[in-house]
């Protein structure tokens, strides 16, 4: 990547987390648990992005910046009180920057009416304000008549006037004079005296700062005479010495010293003061234990393919040795068991170095319940916990959009209307509380609502509609809610705008699934609903159950198996394009061989002789695996297939087992695609209904 | 091994330095800048459909490494892989391909204009995938297009 | 001989602009993220020239100056401030706090290189 392309990336990275602390901010200012560091921080986030912007030229950004920054300030400064109100344009320019950040980004347009809107709002509060500084405007050429006489000090301090009538030169065209009627007879002449003026006529398209400025650091040691020869000088640029292109200007400093007394030469007997920096920068030390270092994530993507094969070598030592029929109590066999114990923590260590707080999208949380509440009609409040529970990042980035999903849904649809709630002796702002937490070796996260619950009556009467159940299935609470998930639940008159998107739970369902991960419901009648998700703390890694169909090795995703059935032969139809139902609590699921299913084998196993999983894919679609036997359960370290070969039809990736052989996981649901297929091709309407029963 | 072939001194531009193999009775030889490794033959895990000439795949140090069995890609009578056999580990693009051999024969250096166009005598098949023909004392190796030896479908992407 | 320049500033995106600018005119370049980095690092370094941020978490650039300037052996490094601020106060505020100069961001990489050179001959 160039380097200036490697930089832009940065920036927008930087934006992204500039972005979430500025929110974070903004919140904690709502809540009325501030600090004036938080309010500083807010300041910073959208000041950084403003300067970055400037070096990409992005005017739009750096514009909408800079009007919030004014804002902030004020508010930074106590000029402007956080009012609620003010707060709350805050927080909605907040989005606005955020829109405007990827927009530019993705080199896509915010929506300038919207941005425009909060401008003017921004202009209506910020109208007590310093106007900010003007653009700086070009300024015509003009005429300087300077007369400068140096004193000694000015040779004293070592300077040259030569150097200072070359930095005036570079200002525009200039003729200089020499004085030197002043110049005594050369008996008088003193060494360290100053005797010259010089007389200059400088014409240049600056300022009379500009041109003053080049005397900075000798002004208090000459007599200096800037006079303008041709009309008024246009407004001064505050600031702004010399002006570039792009709004660049660099002024200087008179130097320090000269406000000063001259300091005397340090003495050395003197007892020098101990500078409050040492104090500092041991502060400063204190706080860099907690430092932190950027690793480019192709390195740590490295060290954890070697700790995986760490990993699976350690196991094949241990076969090893079990088969050499080492006893139990052996050094040897005590010393794998050491190995075996390490090997497991650096796995985890670095597992950790991946893992993020997923904070990062909590973050974006707020906006949504926002934007959601506003089109709704309700009022919410959104609290959240557990904002530092650690998940690696491939899940991190993957649980946004269920969260969304059950956000939205939490507020459409678990939430009631403030009169409803209020009719109901329930305050009239209801609370949505999204959770992160640990628990045994997942992350469990939980989007919960004190809306009025799942109305099961209706749920019901909604399924048998729409086919999903039988008229008269009888299911339990805790069934019904989880009708919910089902595909063809969510029906046109239950979508709406803002849950629905065209999309139901059961998106939410298998987009989770795709992760591993399950999810569930608990609901209370008129206090509300808790969604609870589950998915594995890596992707890298993946909990199956290890299979044999036809004498090959498979591993089968734990997240897809419902459960493990024996079945038996009264209870297998066999449908007349030859493929087998098995009738299961009233429905009747398809049963799919995996041997024959992946061209291991073209004779059917006897369902009776065989082990059956019942197993669940996206589209909440259901089958019946039958393989030989199961060899138990296992987290296996996930390899790609494609990197040295390519994608095979049925099976999802590789990973590499204790023997050191490779084994296969399945694609569960591009098994069952393909024996919806298969089904639907030999019999459609036959099997639409197997498919429906199958609950 | 004889003698008398040429082993790998200095390679100037114009030589090759080539690895020779034996598939049933046959002897063909690839570019040894291609190889990677040689490893002795191991189980592989079969494939769900794939072609006849892939064996499966199998574990190269943690990463999955599929098996090509170069006699059967060839069309040659072949046999079941035993502990005897090799696999050459060869890159080709952006993946690492294991070949299947009976046995690594020799390691040489060929002048390119040694190298000779391949005859018509040679089965269609054979001929599809060999790029020349490299006398050596009297034997006759033939220098094979490793592109063309991949899975099809892997051909558009190498 | 190689000039040595020290930048202070929080953004990363700044300080790989900073540090991409200014090993190109010839600099070597060191980079603090905050304040008290940058004074961490004056510890052991003596730079020919400070370029600094203000607005920065930990230690602003005011604080920065101010602490550079109390070491009798840093009177003499010229610091630069590189800042969006526009704000006059901010400015004499750098300057009582013993800046050398002022430039405002987005800066012009060649112009700040000049600037460079010019406080550091």
């Amino acid at each position: 990547m160039d380097p200036m392309a490697a930089i832009r990336e940065t920036f927008f990275q930087e934006c992204e987390e500039q972005l979430g602390e500025l929110e974070a901010g903004l919140l904690l200012m709502e809540n009325g648990t501030a600090e004036a560091e938080t309010v500083n921080a807010v300041f910073r986030a959208v000041h950084s992005i403003k300067g970055g912007a400037g070096i990409f030229a992005l005017d739009a950004l750096v514009r909408f910046a800079h009007v919030f920054e004014t804002a902030l300030d004020r508010v930074r400064s106590g000029q402007m009180e956080a009012s609620p109100p003010v707060l709350n344009l805050l927080l909605r320019a907040a989005d606005v920057l955020a829109d405007l950040v990827r927009a530019a980004r993705e080199g896509g347009v915010a929506d300038a009416a919207h941005v425009a809107s909060l401008v003017v709002e921004f202009n209506q509060i910020n109208s007590g304000a310093k106007p900010p500084a003007p653009a700086p405007i070009p300024t015509p050429v003009q005429q300087w008549e300077i007369i400068f006489t140096p004193r000694p000090e000015l040779y004293a301090k070592a300077n040259e006037t030569a150097l200072l009538l070359r930095e005036l030169q570079r200002l525009g065209e200039m003729r200089v004079v020499l004085n030197a009627s002043r110049l005594p007879e050369l008996a008088e002449l003193e060494p360290e005296g100053a005797y010259l003026t010089w007389c200059i006529t400088l014409e240049a398209d600056c300022t009379a700062q500009a041109v003053r400025a080049v005397f900075e650091f000798v002004e208090d040691d000459c007599e200096l005479e800037i006079t303008q020869a041709l009309p008024a000088e246009p407004a001064l640029v505050p600031g702004s010495i010399i002006t570039g292109d792009n709004g660049f200007s660099f002024e200087f400093f008179p130097p320090v010293e000269a406000e000063e007394e001259p300091a005397p030469e340090p003495e050395p007997a003197r007892v020098v003061q101990k500078p409050p920096t040492q104090e500092v920068a041991a502060a400063a030390r204190e706080e860099a234990r907690t430092a932190t270092i950027r690793v480019d994530l192709d390195r740590v993507d490295r060290m954890i393919d070697l700790v995986g094969e760490l990993v699976i070598n350690e196991a094949m030592l241990s076969q090893r040795v079990l088969e050499a029929g080492l006893a139990r109590a052996s050094g040897v066999a005590m010393a794998l068991e050491e190995l075996e114990h390490l090997t497991r923590e650096i796995q985890d260590s670095v597992m950790a170095i991946r893992a993020q707080p997923v904070r990062s999208v909590f973050q974006r949380m707020p906006r949504l319940v926002r934007e959601v509440a506003a089109q709704t009609g309700k009022q919410v409040r959104l609290v959240t916990e557990g904002e530092g529970t650690e998940v690696d990042k491939t899940v991190i980035e993957r649980i946004a959009d269920p969260l969304n999903h059950m956000i939205r849904n939490a507020i459409d649809h678990g939430l009631e209307s403030p009169e409803k709630r209020l009719a109901a002796g329930k305050p009239a702002e209801g609370q949505v509380k999204l959770a992160a937490m640990h628990r045994s070796g997942r992350i469990v996260l939980e989007v919960s609502d004190d809306g009025g619950g799942i109305n099961r009556a209706r749920v019901k009467q909604k399924a048998i509609e729409n086919g999903v159940i039988g008229p008269d299935a009888q299911l339990s609470d805790d069934e019904i809610d989880n009708l919910i998930f089902l595909p063809g639940f969510s029906t046109a008159s239950t979508i709406s705008d803002i849950s629905g998107r065209g999309v139901g739970m059961d998106v939410v369902r298998q987009s989770v699934a795709a992760l591993g991960g399950r999810i569930s419901i608990a609901s209370k009648p008129g206090l509300g609903s808790t969604f609870t998700l589950s998915l594995p703390l890596t992707l890298a890694v993946l909990d199956g159950m290890v299979v044999a169909a036809c004498g090959h090795i498979l591993i089968i995703p734990l997240g897809t198996i419902v459960e493990t059935l024996k079945p038996k032969a009264a209870d297998v139809f066999p449908l007349d394009n030859g493929i087998n139902v098995l009738r299961l609590r009233g429905g009747y699921v398809p049963m799919v061989d995996v041997a024959v299913a992946l061209g291991y084998s073209e004779r059917r196993i006897d369902p009776e002789q065989s082990v059956a999983l019942l197993v669940e894919g996206e589209g909440g679609l259901r089958a019946v695996l039958l393989v030989d036997a199961i060899h138990g359960q296992r987290q296996v370290v996930i390899k790609s297939l494609e990197a040295n070969y390519r994608a095979v039809p049925g099976i999802a990736a590789a990973t590499v087992m204790g023997d050191g052989r490779v084994a296969l996981i399945l694609d569960v649901d591009a098994v069952l695609r393909n024996n919806r297929n298969e089904t639907a091709r030999a019999e459609p309407a036959r099997a639409e209904l197997t498919l429906q029963e199958a609950i | 091994m004889d003698e008398s072939i040429s082993k790998p001194v200095n390679v100037t531009p114009q030589q090759q330095e080539l690895i020779a193999f034996r598939v049933g009775r046959q002897e063909f030889c690839i570019d040894v800048m291609k190889v990677r490794e040689i490893r002795c033959w191991a189980v592989a895990t079969v494939l769900p459909r794939a072609p006849r000439y892939v064996r499966g795949v199998i574990n190269l140090r943690g990463a999955v490494l599929p098996i090509v069995d170069l006699a059967a890609r060839l069309g040659l009578p072949g046999s079941e892989p035993t502990a005897r056999n090799v696999i050459i580990v060869v890159q080709i693009a952006q993946q690492q391909i294991g070949l299947l051999v009976d046995a690594v024969s020799d390691i040489l250096t060929a002048d390119e204009k040694s190298i000779q166009p391949a005859p018509d005598v040679a089965s269609e098949l054979v001929r599809s995938f060999v790029k020349g023909l490299l006398p050596v004392d009297g034997r006759m190796i033939s220098l094979i297009s490793l592109d063309l030896v991949l899975p099809t479908e892997l051909q558009e992407a190498a | 001989m190689q000039k040595t320049i020290l930048t202070v500033d929080d953004s990363r995106a700044m300080r790989d602009m900073l540090r991409h600018s200014l090993m190109a005119a010839g600099f070597k370049v060191l980079q603090a993220d905050d304040g008290l980095h940058g004074l961490e690092l004056l510890e052991t370094e003596m730079p020919d020239v400070i370029v600094t941020d203000i607005n920065m978490p930990r230690m602003d650039g005011f604080g920065f100056i101010e602490a550079v300037r109390a070491h009798e052996s840093r009177r003499a490094v010229p610091v630069l401030v590189l800042t969006t601020e526009v704000d006059i106060d901010k400015k004499q505020r750098a300057k009582e706090a013993g800046a050398t100069g002022w430039i405002v961001k987005p800066f012009d990489p060649a112009r700040l290189v000049e600037a460079i050179r010019r406080v550091s001959s």
